[in-house]
């Protein structure tokens, strides 16, 4: 029985739409996060003296532990942003879709 | 019956606690071990109390196997996310991580990226798909189309490896830190832990052990926050002077504030950072609690919550490293003989707790110390509890009685088994006692990235992968870590005593994970059978499943 749902489901040109639209979405951020954190970890690993600039001129706190912060922040705004477009946008079109399906 | 079995449990525990008050309080003189904490005892007791509360609470409210693996999905996103955050803030995360940035700076730090970045990728890529497709266990999902009994089993072994291996690091963990902050005996914290760990399993299952991880978190964010803000004041909240006096404190003066030697070898950071990323993507007790909640938009919901706590936690931890090496580094009360160029006192892992006495005196000591304990107990019932679900609801439900066990045998199974995971992990805790584990959390991230996570990920993305694939891929993972780690310096020269290492790398991520993707692929590639034919058939439907979430385990009505 779920099968021919799934079928149905799946015939949805509305499923494509939300499988085309999270995956892409997903994906990008998944790319942003990781290639960001890559080149922080290469940075780390091949050119430390980078990070080591100080903030303020003659200070000492170096440039590192904002980056290493803000990296932090900007992650978990990302999944901010995501659970935003998922929770709203991507849940709406996946209501509609089993909806019509069980229908 | 539970209600009275669970009130002599109980009795035993308190009676056990007060014993191990007698038999400490007299110091045998071991150079480690403290004077008796009264503050931390009375407040973990307090802890303690609560807790079981909570735990005769929810064995009234758990009646079916789904209330008792999953909580019957009734927790909500913002609860799950609290006791996810608390999962995976262990007792190591403070202490451990505190203590990296106290001798290394920012090294430390970069850490606790490594550590959180596993998070965001959850979300995107595994939260929905794992709330989809999943009931108990993560094995629920790759052998969702595959064939049950081989690949639960191999999903069990790769579980009970990861459990073991972090119930080991844990438990010593526990037992040296008590032994230190509480003044008890080492044998007595092991099996203090031991036995309230299963009262919290057995009775009050994934309820209860939600609860006490919510709890923790709660104490751990808060205790931690009001010590760094504390300590922060101190430099009149300047990251400047914070760092200025750092510096000058430091035996590592400036270069403490840049990347240093820790990362030094690039092969071993980028095997790091896939390790601690892709490991916590493949943590059986983590995935676990995607189970607990709803449905997809409440899985989305704690991974958000549980990225929010970790990350700001880090950032307290790191602060609170940075704070101590003026406050603690300073002051001779908190170095063996009052020397500063000696050890500190209670070994290197104390900067949070010697921080902790330094601005808020014994009470804020015996707090944290509680805080401490409690940390390691939740961390220990979460693992409990996902080994014994990999045993009952994996190993005997579905293997051994292929799917035919009733609800209420299944559960008798998993409650037995919490019981001898239990009892293991004391005599481990115990064994392990003179060893150095600190190899053993690798370990586990290790094999969860290498045995665990590829199989898992590619069941759920990858059409082509068949029954053959899914078990050659977590052997090959979990053998090529498990041997990576054995034969690297961690292991062959310092558990063993070798004089060299015959792998030169101790971190297994970078060459285990392709080798599991690998023969995952080249096992599902050569599998020309009916029912690799059949199972890539089935693709379609679980697929479906996977985006929208229709035909998924619902939340059971309370």
């Amino acid at each position: 029985m779920s099968s021919e749902v799934y079928e149905r489901i799946r015939r949805n040109p509305k499923f494509d739409e939300l499988v085309s639209k999270r995956s892409s979405f997903a994906w990008t951020l998944t790319a942003v996060v990781l290639g960001l954190y890559f080149i922080f970890i290469m940075i780390v690993a091949f050119n430390p003296t980078l990070l080591a600039k100080p903030i303020w001129e003659g200070g000492v706190a170096t440039i590192a532990w904002p980056i290493g912060a803000g990296l932090i922040l900007l992650f978990w705004l990302l999944t901010g942003v995501y659970i935003r477009r998922a929770n709203g946008e991507f849940d709406d079109i996946n209501s509609q879709l089993i909806k019509e399906a069980i229908e | 019956m539970i209600t009275r079995r669970f009130l002599q449990f109980a009795a035993a525990v308190l009676a056990l606690g007060w014993i191990g008050l007698a038999v400490a309080a007299p110091d045998v003189g071991q150079a480690q071990k403290q004077a008796l904490n009264i503050h931390a005892i009375v407040m973990f007791f307090i802890f303690v109390m609560m807790t079981l509360g909570i735990t005769y609470w929810a064995a009234q409210r758990t009646k079916t196997a789904s209330d008792y693996y999953s909580a019957g999905g009734g927790i909500t996103g913002t609860q799950n996310g609290l006791a996810i955050a608390g999962d995976y803030m262990s007792a190591a995360t403070l202490l451990g991580l505190t203590s990296m940035t106290y001798f290394q700076g920012f090294d430390g730090y970069i850490y606790c990226i490594c550590f959180y970045v596993g998070w965001p990728f959850i979300m995107f890529i595994m939260a929905e798909r794992l709330r989809n497709l999943g009931k108990f266990t993560f094995a629920d999902i790759t052998s969702y189309r595959l064939d049950q009994r081989s690949v639960r089993t191999v999903a069990a072994i790769g579980s009970l490896t990861v459990v073991v291996f972090y119930l080991i690091a844990q438990m010593v963990g526990a037992g040296q830190l008590i032994k230190l902050l509480f003044g008890l005996e080492y044998w007595i914290a092991v099996v203090i832990v031991g036995v309230l760990m299963v009262i919290y399993v057995t009775f009050g299952g994934m309820i209860a052990t939600t609860w006490v991880q919510i709890i923790k978190a709660c104490l751990l964010l808060g205790g931690g926050t009001l010590v760094m803000l504390l300590a922060f004041s101190q430099f009149g909240f300047s990251l400047e002077t914070l760092a200025t006096k750092a510096v000058e404190n430091s035996k590592k003066g400036i270069a403490l504030m840049a990347p240093g030697s820790f990362l030094s070898d690039p092969v071993t950071a980028v095997s790091l950072s896939l390790g601690l990323m892709f490991g916590t993507a493949g943590l059986p007790h983590i995935l676990m609690r995607f189970f607990t909640v709803p449905n997809a938009k409440e899985a989305r919901k704690s991974v958000f919550i549980a990225t929010l706590c970790v990350g700001f936690f880090f950032t307290v931890v790191a602060i609170m490293g940075l704070s101590a090496i003026t406050i603690v580094g300073t002051n001779p009360e908190y170095f063996e003989g009052g020397d500063l160029a000696g050890k500190l006192r209670g070994g290197g892992n104390m900067p949070a707790m010697h921080l902790a006495h330094a601005v808020g005196g014994n009470l804020m000591l015996g707090f944290l110390s509680a805080v401490a304990f409690a940390t390691i107990l939740a961390v220990v019932s979460g693992l409990a509890l996902a080994g014994a679900s990999a045993i009952s609801h994996d190993l005997y439900a579905n293997v051994i009685r292929r799917g035919q066990a009733t609800e209420t045998e299944e559960v008798r199974v998993s409650k037995r088994s919490s019981l001898f995971l239990g009892v293991l992990a004391v005599l481990l805790g115990i064994a392990f006692e003179k060893q150095n584990v600190a190899f053993m959390v690798g370990l586990a991230f290790g094999v969860a990235a290498s045995c665990n996570f590829p199989v898992l990920i590619l069941s759920m993305y990858w059409k082509g992968l068949t029954t053959r694939g899914a078990i050659w891929g977590s052997i090959a993972g979990l053998v090529s870590a498990v041997l990576i780690v054995v034969l690297s310096k961690a292991v062959w020269v310092t558990v063993l005593g070798n004089k060299a290492p015959l792998f030169p790398y101790e971190q297994p991520a970078i060459f285990s994970m392709p080798i599991a993707f690998f023969f995952a692929w080249l096992g599902s590639t050569l599998d020309n059978s009916a029912r690799a034919a059949a199972e890539k058939e089935a693709f379609e439907d679980q697929y479906v499943r996977a985006q929208t979430g229709f035909g998924a385990a619902g939340a059971a009505s309370h």
